[in-house]
């Protein structure tokens, strides 16, 4: 393991341990903010928002690189047509099953073993996304 | 609206953010998550899609934000969890129909409640921000459907 690693390492138990302190590996109460019971989520999505667009546009500002890595820049995906139908797709999985990616797999860790299910599938869904690429 | 307090909800993002942000400021990465999907299936699957070169370098890093995920929910589970470890009753039929639209929806449209929720609307990005609706709106509709079908929980 370098260092980048290590620190990729270290930011991902930050990253597993917040998100299960604010309960999204309980699929539960992800689908009881999209039944708009319980509207936490925002607070979780928005508090990690807060923080990072002050790493992402502040951060930079002072320091010219990241000492372990080539260079700052924020992340501007491309819109087109996929980003909104692929949106709409995972919609429709997150308000079926209450899991995303991130807190599906912080869920192995807090030994909410019937992911491991969801998760299989959505390397699957990943799979036949790389076959119908015709880029 | 909030049955159990917006104070758990805040701190856990405050952590999340701090763990992304950490990963940025040291190594320019964005820490996302629903990529670990295609840069992983890159070691097996020879197509473009899966050999695109940005897959063979992030490849190795994000499975150690994988691991590092999954070490610290094992933290949080043995230390603060109040519960200790927990499993879902969401039912296995659920999990898995859902997990292929996630693994197919993320992957089409370039991120997930992760790489555009939070790195992209950190980055001010307005891709990430109509993404961020669309999933957000069809979620809470399908969730709803599902509820007025009888379906628990």
């Amino acid at each position: 393991m370098n260092k980048q690693q290590l620190i990729v390492l270290l930011g991902g138990i930050l990253f597993g341990f917040g998100l299960s302190y604010s309960g999204m590996t309980k699929q539960e109460i992800v689908l009881s903010f999209l039944k708009l019971q319980d509207l936490g989520l925002i607070f979780v999505m928005g508090g990690a928002a807060a923080v990072t667009f002050f790493a992402v546009n502040v951060v930079p500002k002072y320091v010219k690189k990241p000492h372990y890595g080539a260079a700052f820049k924020p992340r501007r995906a491309t819109f087109s047509r996929n980003v909104i139908i692929g949106a709409a797709i995972f919609g429709v999985g997150w308000g079926l099953s209450g899991q995303c990616p991130g807190s599906a797999v912080a869920s192995l860790g807090t030994g909410n073993l019937p992911v491991l299910v969801g998760l299989a599938f959505m390397f699957i869904g990943a799979y036949f996304r790389g076959l119908l690429d015709k880029g | 609206m909030f049955p159990l307090g917006i104070t758990p909800y805040l701190i856990g993002g405050i952590v999340v953010g701090l763990g992304v942000g950490l990963i940025f400021i040291l190594t320019g990465l964005h820490a996302t998550q629903s990529s670990i999907f295609t840069t992983t299936l890159s070691w097996f699957l020879k197509s473009r899609h899966f050999q695109k070169q940005s897959n063979l370098e992030e490849r190795t890093w994000r499975l150690y934000l994988a691991i590092g995920i999954i070490i610290g929910a094992l933290i949080y589970s043995l230390t603060l969890s109040p519960t200790g470890f927990w499993t879902t009753a969401v039912p296995l039929w659920r999990l898995a129909l859902g997990g292929l639209l996630i693994g197919f929806g993320t992957r089409l449209s370039g991120g997930c409640t992760s790489g555009h929720g939070i790195s992209g609307l950190a980055s001010l990005s307005t891709t990430s921000l109509y993404a961020v609706m669309v999933f957000m709106g069809v979620g809470i509709v399908t969730a709803n459907l599902l509820h007025l079908l009888g379906v628990a929980p």
